[in-house]
């Protein structure tokens, strides 16, 4: 063996250490990077901004509403402002006047606002609805199907999901009636 | 009834007979003139007395298990008693191994204190909640007892090299060191002789105090120097408390425990005092002489082999078999509960033990600080975590 | 790099300390091992060259040697351990209690332990073992397990697979047990050799050089443990994706048929009844603990049917359920189904299913029943219409009543835990109703004229069950991972590597002798071996550090 061939297997030696140990370190750093990454990202939300909304039907119980059923599918092609909210629950009463208020003027622009009630009884919604006066349909999810599907956790908890079924924007938390209005432009169909 | 006296009584001849053979185990350093056949002969006696104390200390286990139906490891007093039996097991395992008597004058006290402190927590049998009913309790607890009572050989262990080696000549940094691990034992005396002392005297004051949204009464055992926090005396006649234990003590009863503490440091240190000042010298310096007939890397090698030993069973006991068990009961494995937390602290840090030992050449001294700390955590975890940080495992 | 040729003539990688087929200690490299100040060889790895200790040139050698040292890896465990007791100083966020005066952690730390709470709050160790410093920990330990055992396994196979029964004098000498022996026969060297075979060694020769050895295998144990944990941290790793992990927690009242949260709507649980029992007061064994303790639980279950949802297109709609399991789920006993795990949680007593009302006349003093009528408190209708005419109207229902913080009653959760309700009662042929106030310990009289008074004359409860459902795809992988730590440590603690060399030198002998643990066993092997020969025993030398 020359001098020559010595150097050169012997640089051989030294870039295939460097390959092996880059390699290792690379796989393990990722590794790390994903646990650290995945461990943050628990906030349970499964369907994020950019998702489609998956599709839910469920029966209406709102008596000033002449639905008797509502599936999302069916709305497609107007922009849906889907809220999840209780009787019990008083930020979500203090935004209903709000939604009350836009809905006559945003249902003629081809907006539907879809209030999806968690209560257990039916007697309450409907007190509430009394109460309010509200016009927009109000499904109930008894058996709290929808909420899991949607991973909804604290309410009020909003998406508001545009004509194609993409979800647009998600909101947790109480709305101002600004803030409802500016979202709501936000899904008005494309004239 | 006559099970659980029969269990009682088995449990007072163990005791008793553990002391016997501590004696005899003396007589085995003492007798350094004697020939080798007569330093035998006490050793053989006192190992087998020692054996009877456990098969007697058995017999209570399997007593009370008949009286009341499920396995004594359901409570504090039936744990620790169970883990003082564990640490003679642990000794008689290491005994037949190196044959030194030596190690029984040691652990065998050690052992009784473990023993005499269980006694102290409420000994009536007691029914299994659900989550305690099932066999896995028998085999997580009883794996962890033999796992940390081979340990605590490791500990009895460390302790007498640190006994031997330390200087103490002049007063240092670490026979002052060697001297507060000692203090410590005496604190568990202190313990056990001011609780033991007021039962007897049946002293009781109850107390009312607000723990969080409730209103609790608690019962001080011993005369109140602090009262729990807010808390107001409703028994008459009693020693008023001196003080009320701080707010940000945690946990049921946090103020009657830190009273118990503070009992067991007053009577400890009044124990301590008074040993010194008959000894007229550190007790680790009396002590000292009688382990000048013993080989230092004898006893290096029990510490490492007892670590070598106990760690793979307390793995097996503490985290394995307790992850399975936590699956089972409660879908999860691990919990990051503060008694789980303590479990893999003890691990890593016998972890960190026989990696310095093997790889960093820590050996002899300095193994046997990280052999005492070590005991030191699993206590820690026993008693701390137990009583005082609120948790999945606070029985008592 | 240079390889060093030793005398035996055997060519050893740079860094080696001792030569790999000889033993004898390599000139200039002593201090590696801090052999140079000894009269001991330091035989770990048995003196071969660990690479990270040689080349340090290149940025990814230097991290690389960084996680091969055993120092860092120590390190890396303190700092973890350091840290797992921090996290134990307070309760962590979940398990701040739930009697606290406020659960929220931004206030409770700091009401609860003050100043050091707070700080303990703002330096975020109230998630201390989520928080992503405790898991790049855990994560560097990781690192350090792989490199350290990648770096030390190879050159230590290596160099027990190239060791020769001819060892270097010096290497002998330099052990913790040797001996050396004037004259010995050959008889008595025969007799050492069978006897050391007989004790399970073995004994291997080479031009009258013995090397007889055991439980080699041992020595891979540390290997074999570190692939097992390095499984575990990988399994944690699946663990935290969706698809191998779910964690859900359902209310299921008796009766009651729901959703299973995290199937995806394809399997409902209903719960037939929840069982809460006690331990019999009267018990014999248990009367003095349980006079002190008061009741204490010994079975908590809930009889459930699951079912699967067969037209599970749209959820919401209607399903169309098949029951696939019965079973009564208890603590240690979860109900398992399709891979998923039902396991019970908890639960919560005195919720109210339904409540009879009786209608008597105000001034009458006995309140005998005019009338009742009986409200179903998860579907009240809004109108009862009673048989002697009167008839009773929902005005409004408060299934967990509260005055809300301007005075207006309210429901506090959906549940009816303290149910209320203002009824209005229209008595016979009257248009105009009497209205009252009415719930658990309230009666109120909204006019103070009423003619009629309604009462709650009963009521039933019930239990809710909480349930968790768990699937753990990962479950095997730890399995596997704790099986193969337990079988390395165990492997590696409860066996020694035992070696005994024997070395003529004119006449005689040198004998010399190393494991890795248990001198003792080592010594009594001795023993027995050179028994009735006039090999004179080893002596046992050792330098314990100050």
């Amino acid at each position: 063996m020359s001098l020559e061939q010595k150097k050169q297997k012997k640089r051989n030696k030294k870039r295939n250490r460097l390959i092996y140990r880059t390699a290792v370190l690379l796989v393990l750093l990722g590794a790390i990077i994903f646990a650290i990454v995945t461990n943050l990202q628990a906030d349970n939300t499964v369907y994020r901004v950019g998702d489609q909304a998956p599709d839910f039907q469920l029966p209406q119980i709102n008596k000033n509403n002449e639905s008797e059923t509502i599936q999302l599918s069916d709305l497609r092609g107007k922009g849906v402002m889907l809220n999840f909210w209780a009787t019990w629950c008083k930020p979500c009463e203090r935004e209903m006047p709000y939604m009350q208020e836009l809905y006559p003027v945003y249902k003629e622009r081809g907006i539907e606002i879809v209030a999806v009630s968690l209560d257990s009884t039916e007697l309450v919604v409907d007190r509430f609805i009394d109460k309010y006066d509200l016009t927009f349909p109000t499904p109930h999810d008894k058996s709290g199907e929808v909420r899991d599907l949607y991973k909804v956790g604290p309410i009020p908890s909003t998406f508001f999901i545009s004509p194609e079924g993409e979800i647009v924007e998600y909101v947790s938390g109480e709305l101002s009636l600004e803030r409802l209005e500016g979202y709501l432009r936000d899904i008005l169909p494309q004239k | 009834m006559d099970l659980v006296n029969l269990s009682g009584n088995l449990l007072y001849a163990a005791f008793i007979l553990y002391l016997i053979a501590t004696l005899f185990f003396g007589a085995t350093i003492r007798d350094k003139r004697s020939t080798k056949s007569k330093k035998g002969i006490s050793g053989n006696i006192a190992i087998t007395i020692t054996i009877l104390g456990f098969l007697a200390q058995l017999g209570y286990f399997i007593t009370r298990w008949m009286a009341s139906g499920h396995a004594p490891l359901g409570n504090m007093f039936e744990f620790v008693t169970f883990l003082g039996m564990a640490m003679v097991l642990g000794f008689i395992i290491i005994y037949f191994m190196y044959r030194i008597g030596f190690l029984g004058l040691f652990a065998l006290p050690l052992a009784m204190i473990i023993i005499a402190y269980a006694s102290m927590f409420p000994t009536q049998l007691a029914p299994l909640v659900p989550t305690l009913n099932t066999s896995w309790l028998y085999i997580h607890v009883s794996t962890v007892a033999v796992g940390q009572g081979i340990l605590f050989i490791s500990f009895v262990a460390g302790l007498m090299y640190l006994i031997k080696k330390i200087d103490q000549k002049k007063r240092t940094k670490k026979n002052i060191g060697l001297e507060l691990i000692l203090y410590m034992i005496f604190l568990f005396v202190g313990f056990i002789v001011s609780t033991t002392t007021f039962s007897i005297m049946d002293y009781d004051a109850t107390f009312e105090y607000q723990d969080g949204t409730q209103i609790i009464e608690t019962e001080y055992r011993l005369p109140a120097i602090a009262a729990p926090n807010n808390g107001v005396l409703l028994t008459e006649n009693v020693m008023e408390p001196w003080f009320e234990a701080p707010g940000w003590m945690q946990g049921a009863d946090a103020g009657r425990k830190f009273n118990t503490v503070i009992w067991s440091v007053i009577t400890g240190t009044i124990l301590y005092g008074l040993t010194v000042l008959i000894l007229r010298k550190r007790v680790g310096a009396a002590l000292q002489p009688l382990l000048r007939g013993v080989k230092a890397e004898l006893l290096d090698e029990i510490m490492y082999r007892a670590v070598t030993i106990g760690f793979p069973i307390f793995t097996l006991g503490g985290l394995i078999f307790a992850s399975i068990w936590a699956q089972i009961a409660w879908g999860r494995f691990w919990g990051w509960d503060p008694k789980e937390v303590w479990a893999l602290i003890t691990w890593f840090f016998y972890a960190a033990f026989l990696h310095l030992r093997l790889s960093r050449g820590w050996h002899g001294e300095k193994s046997g600080w990280l052999a005492v700390i070590g005991f030191g955590i699993i206590l820690f975890n026993l008693i701390v975590v137990n009583l005082v940080i609120a948790g999945l495992h606070s029985y008592a | 790099m240079n390889k060093i040729k030793c005398e035996c003539g055997h060519i050893n990688p740079e860094g080696t300390v001792l030569c790999e087929a000889c033993g004898k200690p390599i000139e200039g490299n002593q201090h590696i091992d801090g052999n140079d100040k000894k009269l001991l060889l330091n035989m770990r790895y048995e003196g071969s060259a660990r690479r990270s200790q040689t080349y340090r040139k290149s940025f990814v050698d230097k991290v690389w040697s960084f996680f091969s040292s055993v120092k860092v890896g120590v390190w890396l465990i303190v700092l973890a351990l350091v840290a797992s007791m921090i996290g134990t100083l307070f309760p962590q966020q979940q398990f701040i209690p739930p009697n606290a005066e406020s659960r929220d952690p931004a206030v409770y730390y700091e009401a609860q332990f003050g100043m050091v709470g707070k700080i303990y709050y703002q330096l975020g160790f109230h998630e201390m073992y989520s928080s992503w410093w405790y898991l790049i920990l855990l994560g560097l330990i990781g690192v350090s397990l792989v490199i350290c055992s990648l770096d030390r396994f190879v050159p230590l196979y290596k160099a027990l697979k190239i060791q020769k029964p001819r060892r270097h004098e010096t290497f002998l000498n330099r052990q913790r047990f040797f001996s050396e022996t004037e004259e010995v026969s050959k008889a008595d060297i025969g007799q050492v050799k069978e006897k050391l075979r007989k004790q399970r060694y073995k004994v291997t020769e080479q031009n009258g050089h013995i090397l007889a050895e055991k439980g080699r295998f041992s020595r891979w144990g540390p290997y074999v443990n570190h692939i097992g944990l390095i499984i575990i941290l990988l399994a944690a790793i699946l663990r935290s994706t969706p698809i191998m992990f779910t964690d859900e927690y359902v209310w299921v009242r008796d009766g009651e048929t729901t959703v299973i949260p995290g199937t995806k709507g394809d399997y409902y649980v209903e719960n037939k009844q929840f069982i809460l029992d006690t331990h019999d007061p009267e018990d014999e064994r248990f009367k003095d603990a349980l006079e002190i303790s008061g009741a204490v639980a010994s079975n908590f279950q809930t009889d459930v049917v699951i079912y699967k949802a067969t037209n599970n297109d749209v959820p919401g709609a209607k399903p169309e359920l098949e029951p696939i399991l019965t079973e009564s789920i208890q603590m240690n006993k979860p109900a398992k189904f399709n891979g998923y795990t039902l396991y019970q949680s908890g639960y919560q007593p005195n919720e109210f299913s339904s409540m009879t009302f009786k209608i008597h006349e105000t001034d009458d003093e006995d309140a005998t029943a005019i009338d009742s009528f009986t409200i179903n408190l998860f579907e009240p209708e809004s109108e009862y219409i009673l048989d002697n005419g009167f008839r009773a109207v929902i005005d409004q229902y408060y299934p967990d009543y509260y005055l809300d913080d301007d005075g207006i009653p309210a429901s506090e959760t959906n549940y009816p835990r303290n149910p209320a309700f203002v009824l209005a009662v229209y008595p016979p042929e009257t248009s105009l109703p009497e209205v009252s106030f009415i719930g658990i310990g309230r009666n109120i009289d909204a006019t103070g004229e009423n003619e009629y008074k309604v009462a709650i004359q009963d009521f039933e409860t019930h239990f809710v069950s909480g349930m968790t459902l768990r699937v753990d795809r990962t479950l095997i992988f730890f399995g596997l991972g704790a099986a193969i730590f337990m079988i390395g440590v165990i492997q590696g603690m409860y066996w020694q590597h035992r070696r005994v060399w024997i070395h003529p030198k004119n006449n005689g002998l040198l004998l010399a002798a190393h494991t890795n643990k248990n001198w003792f066993g080592l010594a009594r092997d001795i023993e027995k071996a050179i028994e009735k020969t006039n090999i004179k025993m080893v002596e046992a030398r050792q330098e314990l550090d100050k």
